[in-house]
C-alpha cells in the first residue's frame, strides 16, 4: 500500500517536474529579451549576468522612436499582414465555397492538383518570382508580399472542410428566392463561417507578420522595412551590435501577437488542429 | 426558329457539339469562377517559375543580360560541390538531432496534459505554446545572447555547477545543438497542440482498460496510445522533415550556417547563390536537385510509415 502511493506520488513529481523544465525553458528566452531590452548597455554582458537591473530604462525604446522611426515600422508590418490575410480569407473562402457546394466536371481532378501544390517547396520559385517581382517593378513594395499568397492552398482546404459543415438547404432556399450566387456567399455564407474565417485569419496574420524571407527578399529602403527585418538589420560590425536595441524591437513585434494570442488561444489552437487532423 | 435548328444540326453537328458542352459548363460557371484565384495565381507564380526555374538550371545568367545556354554543366557542378552535399548531410543531421526527441517529448506532454491529473491545464498549454508566435529573428537572437561563450546565462548558470564555458555557437557540435534547441523551442509546443488534438479523438476508455487490467502507465503509453496516434505521429514527423531541409530564418539569424558550414542548409546555399552570388542558373539547379531529393525522402517516409498504419 505504502509502496503505490509512493510510486503515485513519484509518478506525480516526475510529471511536474517535466513541466516545470520544459515551461522554464520556453519562458527563460522571453525574460531574457525584456530584461536585456531595459539594461543599459555596459551591464548586458555583466558577469554575473544581471536578471533585472536597478539602473533599468526605456532608452533603447526611445532611440528606436527616434533614430528608425519604430512606429512606421509597425505599420508597415501591420499594413502587410492586414492586406495579405483579408486578400487570402476572402479567396480562400470564395474557393472553399466553390469545392464545397458545387458539383462541377473536373472538380476531383483540381482539388487534388490544389492539394498537390502544398508539397512545393518554395525554395523551387525563389528565383523565377523574384524576376517576375522585378520585371512588376514591384522591388520594394509591398506588394509581392500580399499577391502571390492570395490564394492559398491549405487555406481553400481549410475552409472547404468547414463550409461542408454548413446546411445545403439554406443555400438551396436562397436560391429559391432568388439570391445570386455571389450575393448568397457574401450574405449568407461569409457570416455563417465567421468562427473559422477567424481561426485561419488569425494563422495567416501571424504568418505574415513573423514572414522573414519575404521582406529579407523584396524590401530594400529602410522605410519599407518590416519588424522581424529591422531586427535583423540591427546587428552592426562584431561587438558594436546595439543588443538592447535589438531586444526592444524584437518586444515590440511580440506584444501586439502576445495580445492577439491571449484574446484568440483557442481559435488559433482550432485552426491550427483542424488542417493537421481532419487532413 | 426550328428549321434552322435543324439545319445546323445536320451541317454543324461538331459545332453544336462545342456549343452543348459550353452551355454545360457555363450552367456551372460559379463554382469555376469561385475557384479560379487559386489556378490563375499558381500559373504566375508556381508553373511558370517551375518551368522557368527548369529552364534556367541549364543556363549561366545572372539576373541581367543575355542568358548562356550551358547544358548539364550546372548539375556537373552541383555533384561535385562538396557545400551542396554538405547542406543535405546537415538537414539529415538535423533531422535525426531535433525530430526524434521533439516528437518524443510532444507526445509525452501531449498525454500528461490531457490526463486529468494535471492541474493548470490551460496554463501550460498556453506557456508551452506560446513561442509560436514569436518571430524567428527575435528568437535567434535571444538565443545568440543567452548562448554566448563568455557572456552567456547559459553557461553563467552552467559554471555554478563549476561546468567549464560552452562553445554553443564557436564550434561544430555546438552550433547543430544550439539551433536543434532553438526549434524545439520554436515547435515544440506546435507539435504537442498537434497530439493533444489526435489524444481527443482516440477513446480513453481503452488507456484505461490497460491501466485496469495492470499494465503500467509507461506500458499504456508504448502499446496503447503511441499505435493508436501512428497517423497523427507520421503528420508530424512528415512536417518536420521537409522543416529541418527547409530551416532558413533560424538558421540565418543564428549561426548564420556556420561555423565551417556545419549548419548551412539547401534553402540558405540557394539564397545565398541566387541573392548573394547572382548566379541564378546554378541556384535553379540546386533548387531541382533539392527539391527531387527531398520529394523522394517524404514518399519513403510515407510509405515506411504507411505500411505501419495499415
Amino acid at each position: 500500500m505504502l509502496t503505490r502511493r509512493f510510486s503515485l506520488w513519484l509518478t506525480d513529481a516526475l510529471i511536474y517536474g517535466l513541466l516545470i523544465v520544459v515551461s522554464a525553458f520556453m519562458i527563460l528566452p522571453f525574460i531574457w529579451m525584456v530584461s536585456t531590452s531595459l539594461k543599459p548597455a555596459d551591464e548586458i554582458f555583466a558577469i554575473p549576468p544581471i536578471i533585472l537591473s536597478p539602473n533599468s530604462s526605456l532608452k533603447a525604446y526611445s532611440y528606436l522612436h527616434e533614430q528608425y522611426n519604430i512606429l512606421g515600422i509597425v505599420r508597415n508590418t501591420f499594413v502587410i499582414a492586414f492586406g495579405a490575410t483579408i486578400l487570402r480569407l476572402f479567396f480562400c473562402a470564395l474557393g472553399g465555397y466553390g469545392f464545397a457546394k458545387f458539383r462541377f466536371p473536373g472538380q476531383g481532378a483540381l482539388f487534388a492538383f490544389l492539394l498537390g501544390t502544398m508539397v512545393i517547396p518554395g525554395a523551387v520559385t525563389l528565383v523565377p518570382v523574384y524576376i517576375i517581382m522585378r520585371d512588376l517593378k514591384w522591388i520594394d513594395t509591398f506588394w509581392p508580399l500580399i499577391i502571390p499568397g492570395a490564394a492559398n492552398a491549405f487555406g481553400i482546404f481549410f475552409m472547404r472542410q468547414y463550409i461542408m459543415t454548413v446546411s445545403s438547404e439554406l443555400i438551396d432556399a436562397a436560391r429559391i428566392d432568388g439570391a445570386g450566387e455571389f450575393t448568397i456567399f457574401w450574405r449568407i455564407i461569409l457570416p455563417i463561417i465567421a468562427p473559422g474565417l477567424t481561426s485561419l485569419g488569425l494563422i495567416f496574420f501571424m504568418g505574415s507578420w513573423n514572414d522573414f524571407l519575404g521582406p529579407l527578399i523584396y524590401l530594400k529602403s529602410p522605410e519599407n522595412f518590416t519588424l522581424p527585418l529591422i531586427i535583423r538589420s540591427l546587428i552592426g560590425p562584431v561587438g558594436r551590435t546595439v543588443y538592447d536595441v535589438q531586444m526592444a524591437a524584437s518586444v515590440i513585434s511580440l506584444i501586439p501577437l502576445l495580445i492577439i494570442f491571449l484574446i484568440f488561444q483557442r481559435r488559433i489552437v482550432e485552426g491550427i488542429t483542424a488542417g493537421a487532423i481532419k487532413g | 426558329m426550328a428549321k434552322t435548328n435543324i439545319i445546323k444540326r445536320l451541317y454543324f453537328p461538331l459545332t453544336t457539339k462545342i456549343r452543348q458542352k459550353w452551355q454545360e459548363i457555363y450552367k456551372v460557371r460559379w463554382p469555376y469562377l469561385f475557384i479560379s484565384p487559386f489556378y490563375i495565381l499558381f500559373l504566375i507564380f508556381g508553373i511558370y517559375p517551375i518551368l522557368f526555374s527548369f529552364y534556367l538550371s541549364f543556363t549561366e545568367w545572372k539576373g541581367l543580360g543575355p542568358i548562356k545556354f550551358v547544358g548539364l554543366r550546372n548539375f556537373e557542378l552541383l555533384f561535385r560541390d562538396k557545400v551542396f552535399w554538405q547542406s543535405m548531410t546537415n538537414g539529415v543531421i538535423l533531422f535525426f538531432m531535433y525530430v526524434p526527441i521533439m516528437t518524443f517529448l510532444a507526445l509525452v506532454l501531449a498525454v500528461i496534459l490531457n490526463s486529468k491529473r494535471v492541474r493548470g491545464f490551460r496554463f501550460f498549454r498556453t506557456l508551452l505554446f506560446i513561442p509560436y508566435i514569436m518571430n524567428i529573428v527575435a528568437a535567434g537572437f535571444t538565443f545568440r545572447l543567452l548562448l554566448n561563450q563568455k557572456y552567456g546565462l547559459v553557461n553563467a548558470l552552467l559554471g555554478i555547477f563549476n561546468i567549464p564555458p560552452v562553445p554553443w555557437l564557436e564550434s561544430v557540435w555546438g552550433g547543430r545543438i544550439s539551433l536543434s534547441l532553438l526549434v524545439i523551442w520554436a515547435w515544440l509546443g506546435y507539435n504537442m497542440v498537434i497530439m493533444l488534438a489526435g489524444l481527443q479523438t482516440i477513446p480513453g476508455e481503452l488507456t484505461e482498460a490497460a491501466l485496469i487490467d495492470g499494465a503500467s502507465s509507461v506500458q499504456a503509453f508504448f502499446y496503447v496510445t503511441v499505435p493508436l496516434m501512428r497517423p497523427v505521429i507520421l503528420f508530424s514527423v512528415v512536417l518536420s522533415t521537409m522543416g529541418s531541409f527547409n530551416l532558413f530564418s533560424e538558421i540565418y539569424n543564428l549561426t548564420g550556417g556556420g561555423p565551417i558550414n556545419a549548419t548551412i542548409t539547401p534553402v540558405i546555399l540557394i539564397f545565398e547563390q541566387a541573392f548573394g552570388n547572382f548566379r541564378l542558373g546554378y541556384a535553379s539547379a540546386m533548387s531541382y536537385l533539392y527539391f527531387l531529393i527531398l520529394f523522394v525522402l517524404t514518399l519513403l517516409q510515407f510509405r515506411y510509415f504507411g505500411r505501419q498504419v495499415d
